[in-house]
């Protein structure tokens, strides 16, 4: 009985591990251009993020330490990739952020507490504080939040309109 | 908030404005994480996009190929295909001016013809009077287009083939490669506005694939012909993959001229051979920069490339073939190009060898589309570059072309061609593509239903309609043949269960095929639908006189044939039957065009402008978005 049950327990999650695995081997290989099991170590921070991931550029930086080659070859291979990712699924670290979370976030900014941020207002935060953004992120993120007729950021419709595209 | 002040002590509360800003930092990160999230998960939308593209591009290429090598083709085939590779030239090599006046008096030019009027030697007024009337959507008439290849096969005939260039007296030299699929004539005008027309000081060499897939290629084919003309000495041209005549039957260059040209078009297209044969090989810049439309191989040796006669080896010499058809990869070694079916993989080691030899600095090529335009390989020593901005689809890449000043630095100016007035986020752009590259992949598998249910039911032997993910991808991946993600799209090609297997009927619900003529059978329907590319060119070889129709025993002819080659099992009473339901006059010929155009995918759900209808939706729930006042 108990062992019965401790055989069908362990099938189980090696199904479920046997599935994951697939799903990062398929994420990978989308940026294994040679098909020789490798990836050039910028598209790791894509791959981490389309499984589902949401880690900070730090949290990318502990885990490419992880799985880089001792001698850094500017390749990341399957072999080291598959194992970390693994456990990082199975002990689903670095979730995503949910929607209100991020709403209060924009709240915080919103020191006037007015439903909106000046564009200029984003701009200083997302390129001055915390990880900055680079010229291109900055640009891509204001072509989409700036709402064309008031110039603000409106970021309650933002938020939703986002989350909207994602599904 | 709970989150944002998890681990904050009483005491650090107090200090009011610190923790203001301790807040305000973990609310900008936050934000900053959850939209590069975002980013990369479009990104990685963006490159499956992408490589369905490349996959389905590079397998129609290399059945092409295929066709070319006559592997598996009869030999009353072989005869049919020489019969039209070889037709004699319509005239004599006596002397070139004789030629060039037994055009003036075959081919008359109407007083109603508004088009360009070319005077021999051409001039800057003649490319002017060109590069205008294009931009106004003119043709130029077929008497022009045959006296221009005339003279272009003769400065042609004159080159070596590997052209060497220096760069001593001029600025910059431009490089362009493919210009397939360049938006129009007037985006090469503008180009040429803005870049300059060719002189001593700025150069131009354009590496190859001038023609097919788009609308205007011989326009743009023309032009730079003419330009060679004029300029000979400062516009320089490499022979592309696509300058040959069975990619021209497959990818559309020879419909554009036949249906341009009509009675001409066949001269036209018989001559273009002729002067394809004689295009350049290769060029080398300052005998430190080698230029080629696709790429190296380990035997490559450019002693013998120079030496042997470029127009008399039956086009597919492995030598030539490696020229214009091989690709870089970032490992060491040299592999036969799966991808492509012909030409190879070169490693880096094989770019330094080469490099070595002949003591180059850097390779220069083309032939595969990248998403910036460009890319720097091996180490810095091999460039691709890319001219055709969105290849695919409209965002689908950027195009670039190269500027390299006499210290052979090079400097990149990438750009895009877009419809839209309205800069679109990457959200959008993505969209667009993914949908088009997505649209491509479900026909493609419609077109093998067949073979792809019967693949499924070895999984299902007791016909639930479902099998396992795995299951399903190894399916698609044994009939197609196409090297992608099916994992990952696979929930954008078809239904999953609650428990994740797959329905895999389902990918076939939209979509069905649309036949002309009722009465022909499903098999046959889908049959038709998946080799009509195929037949499309062995019908173009049958149909000797460009007519657009064969006779119906023709057409039992082709099927005879294709029955053989592809070994497909329809009964001749089958073909029959549709031969007679296709002649729609009775009158003992087909249209093939309209036959063959009839055969195609639908969406059954889709309305004439469905690509339109995507786009249009995201913009709209944008605004609409956008309108909710603040606080709801």
């Amino acid at each position: 009985g108990e062992e019965e049950k401790d055989g069908q327990q362990e099938e189980q999650l090696f199904s479920i591990i046997a599935d994951i695995q697939k799903k990062i081997t398929d994420a990978f290989e989308v940026f294994d251009h040679e098909c020789n099991k490798t990836v050039d170590v910028r598209e790791i921070g894509t791959i981490i993020r389309s499984l589902g991931c949401c880690p900070s550029e730090g949290d990318l930086h502990d885990m490419l330490a992880e799985v880089e080659e001792e001698e850094p070859t500017g390749y990341i291979r399957l072999e080291k990739f598959l194992p970390m990712m693994t456990k990082v699924l199975m002990e689903r670290r670095y979730r995503p952020v949910p929607e209100d979370v991020l709403l209060r976030a924009f709240e915080v900014l919103d020191a006037n507490k007015c439903g909106h941020l000046t564009k200029e207002e984003l701009v200083k935060y997302m390129t001055e504080e915390g990880e900055p953004f680079t010229q291109e992120e900055m640009e891509e993120m204001l072509s989409a939040a700036v709402d064309p007729e008031t110039n603000t950021v409106r970021y309650r419709d933002y938020i939703t309109m986002m989350v909207v595209d994602e599904s | 908030m709970t989150l944002l002040l998890g681990g904050i002590s009483a005491a650090t509360l107090l200090d009011d404005t610190a923790s203001q800003w301790h807040f305000a930092i973990k609310a900008a990160i936050l934000i900053q994480r959850w939209y590069r999230c975002y980013m990369a998960r479009l990104e990685m939308r963006r490159q499956y996009a992408l490589s369905i593209f490349q996959s389905i591009e590079y397998a129609e290429e290399q059945a092409q190929l295929q066709v070319y090598f006559l592997h598996c083709l009869p030999p009353s085939f072989l005869d049919l295909i020489s019969h039209f590779l070889n037709s004699p030239s319509d005239f004599n090599t006596a002397g070139s001016d004789v030629q060039l006046l037994e055009y003036e008096r075959m081919i008359v030019v109407p007083d109603s013809y508004h088009g360009p009027r070319l005077s021999f030697p051409l001039t800057v007024a003649d490319t002017n009077s060109l590069l205008h009337a294009f931009k106004d959507q003119q043709h130029l008439h077929a008497r022009y287009v045959l006296q221009l290849l005339h003279e272009t096969k003769k400065v042609l005939k004159q080159m070596p083939n590997i052209i060497h260039l220096s760069t001593s007296y001029s600025k910059e030299i431009t490089i362009c490669g493919k210009m397939t699929y360049i938006a129009s004539p007037t985006w090469l005008f503008c180009f040429l506005l803005q870049n300059g027309l060719p002189s001593e000081e700025n150069p131009y060499l354009f590496n190859g694939d001038f023609v097919d897939r788009g609308k205007n290629s011989i326009e743009i084919l023309i032009i730079l012909f003419a330009f060679l003309l004029v300029y000979p000495n400062h516009l320089h041209l490499n022979r592309g993959n696509h300058e040959d005549h069975i990619m021209n039957l497959r990818y559309g260059f020879t419909k554009e001229v036949m249906k341009k040209y009509r009675s001409h078009g066949k001269r036209i297209l018989n001559l273009l051979q002729d002067v394809y044969s004689w295009l350049p090989l290769a060029t080398v810049i300052d005998s430190k920069v080698l230029i080629v439309h696709g790429g190296i191989s380990d035997t490559t040796d450019l002693d013998f490339l120079n030496l042997f006669k470029r127009n008399k080896v039956r086009d597919h010499a492995s030598i030539v073939v490696d020229i214009l058809w091989s690709d870089p990869k970032n490992q060491n070694g040299c592999t036969p190009n799966k991808l492509r079916g012909g030409g190879c993989y070169f490693g880096p080691d094989v770019t330094a060898r080469l490099l070595k030899r002949y003591n180059l600095k850097m390779l220069i090529r083309s032939h595969e589309c990248k998403q910036e335009g460009y890319e720097i390989s091996h180490d810095g020593q091999v460039i691709t570059i890319f001219s055709a901005s969105n290849y695919y689809e409209d965002g689908s890449n950027r195009g670039a072309y190269l500027k390299l000043n006499p210290d052979l630095i090079p400097h990149f100016v990438q750009y895009q061609v877009s419809k839209c007035t309205r800069k679109q986020t990457l959200h959008q752009r993505v969209s667009v593509v993914e949908w088009s590259a997505l649209k491509s992949l479900r026909e493609k598998l419609y077109s093998q239903r067949s073979e792809l249910i019967a693949a499924f039911r070895q999984y299902d032997p007791n016909y639930t309609g479902r099998i396992s993910a795995t299951e399903w991808a190894s399916a698609v991946e044994s009939v197609l043949h196409l090297d992608l993600p099916w994992r990952t799209l696979r929930s954008r090609l078809v239904q999953l269960a609650p428990d994740g297997s797959v329905e895999y009927l389902s990918c076939f619900n939209d979509l069905e095929i649309e036949p002309a003529i009722k009465e022909v059978q499903p098999a046959l329907v889908e049959t038709l639908y998946r080799y009509r590319t195929d037949l499309e060119i062995i019908f173009n070889i049958i149909d000797k006189d460009h007519s657009g129709l064969i006779s119906i025993e023709e057409f039992r002819q082709t099927w005879k044939l294709f029955n053989s080659h592809l070994k497909i099992d329809i009964d001749d009473e089958s073909i029959d039957n549709l031969a007679h339901s296709i002649d729609f006059n009775k009158d003992g010929s087909i249209d093939f065009n309209e036959f063959l155009e009839a055969f195609h995918v639908v969406n059954k759900f889709e309305n004439k402008a469905g690509h339109c209808h995507i786009s249009n939706l995201f913009d709209s729930s944008f605004c609409f978005f956008m309108a909710w006042p603040s606080g709801t």
